[in-house]
């Protein structure tokens, strides 16, 4: 057991780092620096850089376009786009329906939708929230009846991530109203330009528009289009979710957010010393920089299960917890940092007009990105029911 | 021990409650966040000669009602309840209790003004480098004949696109964070050679950089009092906000109570969660704290200036703590729509957060607190 890099994962990461020196794109770096709004093109343009290398998916298996990359590649390619700021590649398609669709798809399923998942042909969401049922999914009444080869879909999801981009959305319905819970519900894919699909934005704190309403009314979707059996996608929902939680834990992005604490906390002065010599602000630093390492460690122990041939199961749960506790914690202490330029608020400020930041970039952003966290112990299952799911499924209570 | 309020204090509060109640809906709010100006500057009037609730604080020969510390803090609390955007704290309480403080001609002046509601003050005492440290000043103010020219940066001046005068901190003499030489002036907010750049808040204020380029002011506009009047002046600042934030843990509690109670899953309201209900328990003894740390530090207000700072401090380092926790657990308890700008929630999170770091940090205060009071 060892955790020591070999020659040839040396020579791996050297490979990647000169890969994205020489390949990110220059325009989508440069709206990053100026704290600019992304568009659905910026994000596609990482991922098509991506897709033409053959690097998109690493997570895949390689007879459907994985990498073929070991654990210790994927962690250091992990590491790798963090350290370089690379922008998080958008995980509808990559990490979430891709594995349910090669996990149960058919082969026309798998033939037609994994190609366009990996070139960025289809923009994915998950409809999968509903306003009467966040924490409890179960309960969703979203309902599909079936009508010759077709469902015919009613209802309404909420929280679906942009939406506003979406090709495709992976949805949850009720397939059988008189069956038990869980064990009445359907995974459908849905083409987003179907008619009676409407979709709605919700603003969120910061101002940004990241999620969305979507209202189905009549809309018709061919049965060919369900993955996995009827009344079985709870499997399929299941499955990813034990798959989400594993990446939801954040580790590299949050080990490059305690670099840049470090690095503005050193130049930040407080008085006559940096705000990295005031004693209290550092201790708060190295606190967060530690449960970062014991959930670093946590995370390879779960990726090392799965190497072995694991599913990730309910500890999946911990990573979950303590990633998102901590991804909220790096916005506490940026805003902690920001001081009095926390408080000055630009909407889209640099999107297409030239307002400077107010004080420093960094700062204007930082309490957009303090609300905005605090979604993460929220989403992909609230740390409530994460805690639910440990005490049931680990401890047995 | 009498903690009760007078007849006139309770008159005052339900007065003000009554008025905002009426005026500061979430949606009325909204539409003066959105306007041209960011407020709607009819409120400021009426709560000023139309209700007479400006006149609270100060002395009655000069039309006030002979009131202090105790009556800001009751408007302030009422006004967190709302998270109104009027400019109490820097009009009346950094403004108002200035001029107090330091007396003479030009607060016999100024004062009449303020409870007319013509005069609304900005407090300009942050510079971009100083962070809390209220001596860390850039800006000058160079004597001048009888009177002052200012030069310099102040930064995140709440309120000064409203204001018709800025309270600002400046140098006499002296060098970077050194006490000696700071004094306070009281500007024309239009004075030559002042200009702006105005910006929204994230708790929905505007707010302003203000740069001064040689601006010559008389030598009346000085506030006599150094910085040691600066200090009285943002501790009465930051038991106000604290008072404020009294109002807003209370009403960030009701709202959760009442989001839980109606919110199912699982088939049954969310408050009936063991762990939930934990949780707004918890909630609750965070803002009674909060209320009592506020009355604390309103009591101690005029105590000799060691014992003020000191306590000024324990109250923000203990206020900052609790009102994040009561913010965001309202947030993780309401779910993803306390994330939106759909629901008042959000909204109160935003100024909740603001009041965090205003006027110092929970750690710029603890350290203030054991500096003053812990021998080495």
């Amino acid at each position: 057991m060892n955790l020591d890099f070999s020659a040839e994962d040396l020579a791996f990461r050297d490979e990647v780092r000169t890969f994205i020196a020489e390949n990110y794109p220059a325009e989508l770096r440069g709206k990053q620096d100026e704290g600019d709004e992304l568009s659905k093109e910026d994000f596609l343009s990482w991922h098509k850089v991506l897709a033409k290398k053959g690097w998109v998916a690493p997570a895949w298996p390689v007879e459907y376009g994985g990498t073929g990359w070991s654990q210790t590649q994927r962690y250091i390619w992990s590491e790798e786009t963090a350290r370089a700021d690379c922008i998080r590649l958008m995980p509808f398609g990559l990490a979430m329906v891709g594995p349910v669709i090669y996990a149960f798809g058919t082969p026309e399923q798998k033939a037609h939708f994994l190609p366009r998942i990996l070139s960025g042909e289809d923009w994915w969401c998950q409809g999968y929230s509903e306003p009467g049922a966040g924490s409890d999914l179960a309960s969703l009444r979203t309902k599909a009846v079936r009508d010759g080869d077709d469902y015919v879909v009613n209802g309404q999801k909420t929280w679906t991530t942009m939406a506003q981009h979406a090709d495709w959305g992976f949805f949850l319905v009720r397939t059988d109203p008189d069956a038990k819970m869980q064990e009445g519900i359907s995974f459908l894919l849905i083409d987003m330009k179907s008619p009676g699909i409407q979709v709605r934005p919700i603003i969120t704190l910061g101002g940004e528009h990241e999620v969305n309403e979507v209202f189905l009314d009549n809309v018709r979707v061919p049965v060919a289009n369900r993955v996995y059996e009827e009344n079985k996608g709870w499997t399929c929902a299941k499955f990813l979710l034990a798959h989400e939680r594993v990446g939801i834990a954040g580790v590299a992005s949050s080990k490059r957010g305690v670099e840049k604490i470090k690095a503005i906390a050193a130049t930040e002065m407080d008085g006559d010393r940096s705000l990295l010599a005031n004693p209290f602000f550092k201790r708060k630093v190295a606190e967060l920089e530690i449960d970062l390492a014991a959930l670093e460690y946590t995370e390879l122990r779960t990726l090392a299960g799965m190497a072995a041939g694991n599913n990730p199961g309910p500890e999946s749960s911990v990573l979950k917890i303590k990633g998102s506790e901590i991804q909220q914690r790096l916005t506490e202490l940026t805003l902690e940092m920001a001081g009095h330029y926390g408080a000055p608020y630009f909407r889209g400020f640099g999107a297409g007009d030239n307002e400077h930041p107010i004080g420093q970039e960094w700062a204007n952003r930082a309490a957009p990105t303090y609300f905005n966290a605090r979604k993460t112990t929220i989403y992909g299952g609230s740390n409530e029911i994460q805690r639910n799911v440990i005490a049931k499924m680990v401890l047995g209570l | 021990m009498d903690l009760s309020t007078t007849e006139t204090q309770t008159m005052l509060r339900d007065t003000l409650a009554r008025f905002l109640a009426d005026t500061y809906t979430f949606d009325a709010r909204q539409k003066m966040l959105a306007s041209p100006e960011g407020r709607d500057p009819g409120i400021w009037r009426a709560l000023s000669s139309e209700l007479g609730l400006t006149c609270a604080p100060f002395a009655e020969e000069l039309g006030g009602m002979g009131g202090g510390a105790i009556e800001n803090q009751i408007m302030m609390e009422e006004l967190g309840k709302v998270i109104a955007i009027e400019p109490w704290v820097q009009t009346i309480v950094a403004g108002g209790g200035a001029l107090k403080a330091a007396g003479g001609p030009l607060a016999e002046a100024t004062i009449p003004a303020i409870i007319a509601g013509d005069c609304v003050i900005a407090f300009a005492y942050a510079e971009p480098q100083g962070r809390y440290n209220l001596a860390d000043i850039g800006t000058t103010a160079k004597q001048d004949g009888a009177g002052y020219v200012l030069n310099g940066h102040k930064g995140v001046v709440y309120a000064a696109p409203w204001a018709t005068h800025l309270l600002v901190t400046a140098r006499t003499g002296g060098s970077r964070r050194e006490r000696e030489g700071v004094e306070l002036f009281l500007v024309d907010a239009k004075a030559a050679g002042i200009s702006r750049r105005d910006y929204p808040t994230v708790d929905g204020f505007r707010a302003s950089e203000v740069y001064f380029e040689n601006v010559a002011i008389p030598g009346e506009a000085l506030l006599s009092g150094g910085i040691d009047l600066i200090e009285r002046v943002v501790d009465e600042c930051t038991v106000a906000i604290c008072a404020e934030a009294t109002g807003i843990g209370r009403a960030m509690l009701a709202q959760t109570q009442d989001y839980a109670g109606q919110r199912k899953q699982f088939g049954q309201p969310i408050s009936k969660f063991q762990v939930l209900q934990h949780r707004m328990a918890d909630m609750l003894v965070e803002a009674e704290q909060i209320a009592s740390m506020a009355l604390m530090g309103t009591l101690r207000l005029d105590e000799p200036a060691a014992a003020r700072k000191a306590a000024a401090s324990m109250v923000k380092a203990k206020v900052a703590r609790s009102i994040k926790f009561i913010g965001q657990n309202a947030i993780q308890t309401h779910g993803g729509i306390g994330i939106t700008v759909e629901l008042a929630i959000g909204h109160y999170f935003k100024r909740a957060t603001m009041i965090e770091n205003q006027f110092g940090s929970a750690d710029y205060h603890l350290e203030r607190f054991e500096a003053l009071t812990y021998a080495a």
